[in-house]
């Protein structure tokens, strides 16, 4: 737990707050992220981690709150901000390797784009081999599997060099053993690249096995609000450091590996088990909380 | 063991020569039936107009498309065909790249999705057939009466049709472009209009029997060629023997331009079928 907050960390979240209509989906996140960090989300299921990073994507517009990247404030999605989806991230009608290029054209222009054609094919290329795809460049993406698509769709946001890379269920629709070798690969370019990584996912033991920094958003938590309130948004429940032992996927089979999963399980997917939310595990050395500002909908509070 | 059965129920599979013969079979019964018909109407009365034989036909045939009119000095055939064609060309061309770039940023643009949709869907429902009094007052009987009839009766199809596919896009790919730094103009005219493309083929596909059935009423109301003109100006003197092979020789022209721009889809978009889901 930090007191005093950097808002020149990488990514700053303050005082944020999502609704739709009456219903509150985010509840004062508050969240500092530093470079290089690759940071994974969990949650119980509809507790808002995907809006989380739609939010910050710039996809959405907050209820109320701040997001920062870079110390300035977001707006509409622009290549700072990187996206890797479950599906839909490549456009069909492109090559592979058009696809990889496409936002090194989309920035130049066509006139740029055609002068400099050698030095981005020649990026686009490098990036391809990175993801050992450098003989599928010629092929449409309905031309291959669901690993490799989403292997073109890393590289097609890597070659932009975002300052942070969103990541939603990406490897939520493969098959395990894809999802694995997926996996690994992942942490491999991060080894490589240290890029920051905010990476969705439902999967427990993915998220401890890919993250150097685990969030636990969830709406299973206790405040003053009092006990019959039941229209809590989700809170972050547990930020802290993993430890990082192996790019191997062994780990996941160690005593370890099975007590983090168990405490994060308790943490935020336990409706019975409710922390107060002064008593939550922020470990994390950039975590930090802001308790004091009034709730959303002052009036709701009082029907308690 | 099961036996796959060749033609009855819902698990059947016709093998390929059976397939070729069943395809084949209405069409020899059509003409067969036709023949005998004509047969049979003409041993009973040489003189009889309706059911032409095919040596009758192929006469008038020669006569219409290759032998030079005795008045005009043209080849009948050949000019009512370039008329029509030319005019379906216009009408069906404009409407196609007027409904694209409507229906594209309809179907994108939010502000010109709650202007233009209501008034769009409340004209397609018009049926253009009456209102072509209309547009002969307005536009004239000449060329540009029989062009905007096409124009406006396949528009508002294609215009809705393309709107449509246009917002099936997925939101995250339009999210995806702009992260690769693509500018909103980027977005609808390097990412949407590309891949809205081969729809836009296929909704002219299915708007061209429309548009044969305008440009036929219109060149039979007020023409001085074209193949619809020709049917009906021969219509009074009964000849079936001109009308049976001009209405084969539309229904050709129709099959070759569907089958092109078939083709084209597979060649030019060869993602296009496949990539749905």
């Amino acid at each position: 737990m930090n007191d005093k907050p950097n808002r020149d960390n990488l990514l700053f979240i303050e005082n944020l707050y999502k609704a739709y209509g009456a219903k509150v989906v985010l509840d004062d996140i508050d969240l500092s992220v530093k470079g290089g960090e690759l940071c994974t989300v969990v949650g119980p299921s509809g507790c808002g981690k995907s809006t989380l990073l739609r939010l910050i994507l710039g996809q959405e517009e907050p209820t109320k709150g701040d997001i920062l990247i870079g110390g300035k404030q977001v707006g509409y999605p622009s290549p700072e901000r990187g996206i890797v989806y479950q599906k839909y991230t490549l456009f069909p009608h492109l090559s592979v390797l058009e696809n990889v290029i496409l936002g090194k054209n989309l920035t130049a222009g066509p006139i740029e784009g055609f002068r400099r054609r050698k030095e981005f094919r020649d990026e686009a290329l490098f990036f391809l081999e990175k993801m050992r795809l450098t003989e599928h460049g010629g092929k449409y993406p309905h031309e291959l599997s669901g690993g490799m698509q989403q292997r073109v769709a890393l590289a097609q946001s890597l070659i932009m060099k975002p300052y942070i890379l969103l990541m939603d269920e990406p490897f939520g629709a493969l098959d395990p053993g894809t999802r694995e070798h997926l996996q690994i690969f992942l942490l491999e370019l991060w080894e490589e690249f240290r890029m920051t990584v905010f990476f969705v996912t439902h999967d427990l033991e993915e998220a401890v096995f890919l993250g150097t920094r685990i969030l636990v958003l969830s709406q299973y938590y206790s405040d003053d609000r009092g006990e019959g309130y039941s229209d809590r948004g989700a809170r972050i429940v547990a930020d802290y450091p993993l430890p990082r032992q192996a790019t191997s996927t062994v780990v996941k089979e160690t005593a370890e590996f099975g007590r983090l999963i168990q405490q994060i399980r308790l943490d935020g997917f336990d409706p019975t088990y409710r922390q107060h939310v002064t008593k939550f595990n922020l470990r994390h050395e950039d975590s930090f909380q802001t308790l004091d500002v009034e709730p959303l909908f002052p009036s709701s509070t009082d029907a308690t | 063991m099961r036996k796959t059965p060749q033609f009855l129920g819902i698990f059947a599979r016709p093998s390929r020569p059976l397939s070729l013969v069943l395809g084949l079979l209405p069409f020899v019964l059509l003409v067969g039936g036709y023949l005998i018909v004509s047969h049979i109407r003409l041993e009973a009365n040489p003189r009889d107009k309706l059911t032409p034989s095919i040596s009758k036909m192929a006469k008038s045939v020669k006569l219409m498309a290759f032998t030079k009119d005795r008045r005009t000095g043209q080849y009948l055939m050949l000019t009512d065909t370039l008329s029509s064609l030319r005019r379906m060309a216009l009408g069906l061309g404009l409407a196609a790249l007027v409904g694209l770039l409507l229906g594209m940023n309809m179907g994108i643009l939010p502000g010109a999705g709650v202007t233009l949709v209501p008034v769009i869907t409340f004209l397609s429902i018009i049926p253009p057939l009456a209102v072509l009094p209309v547009l002969f007052i307005v536009f004239g009987v000449g060329e540009l009466g029989k062009v905007m009839l096409i124009f406006l009766g396949s528009l508002f199809v294609i215009t809705r049709d393309i709107c449509d596919a246009t917002q099936r896009i997925p939101r995250e790919q339009i999210v995806k472009a702009l992260t690769l730094g693509s500018s909103q103009f980027q977005v609808i005219y390097q990412v949407v209009l590309p891949q809205i493309m081969p729809r836009l083929l296929v909704t002219i596909r299915l708007c061209l029997g429309a548009a044969w059935l305008f440009l036929i009423a219109s060149e039979a109301i007020a023409s001085t060629d074209g193949l619809g003109y020709r049917i009906f100006l021969v219509r009074r003197y009964l000849s079936m023997d001109v009308i049976i092979p001009y209405v084969l020789w539309i229904t050709l022209l129709g099959f070759i331009m569907d089958a092109l721009l078939r083709l084209t889809i597979k060649w030019r978009y060869p993602w296009y079928a496949v990539s749905g889901e």
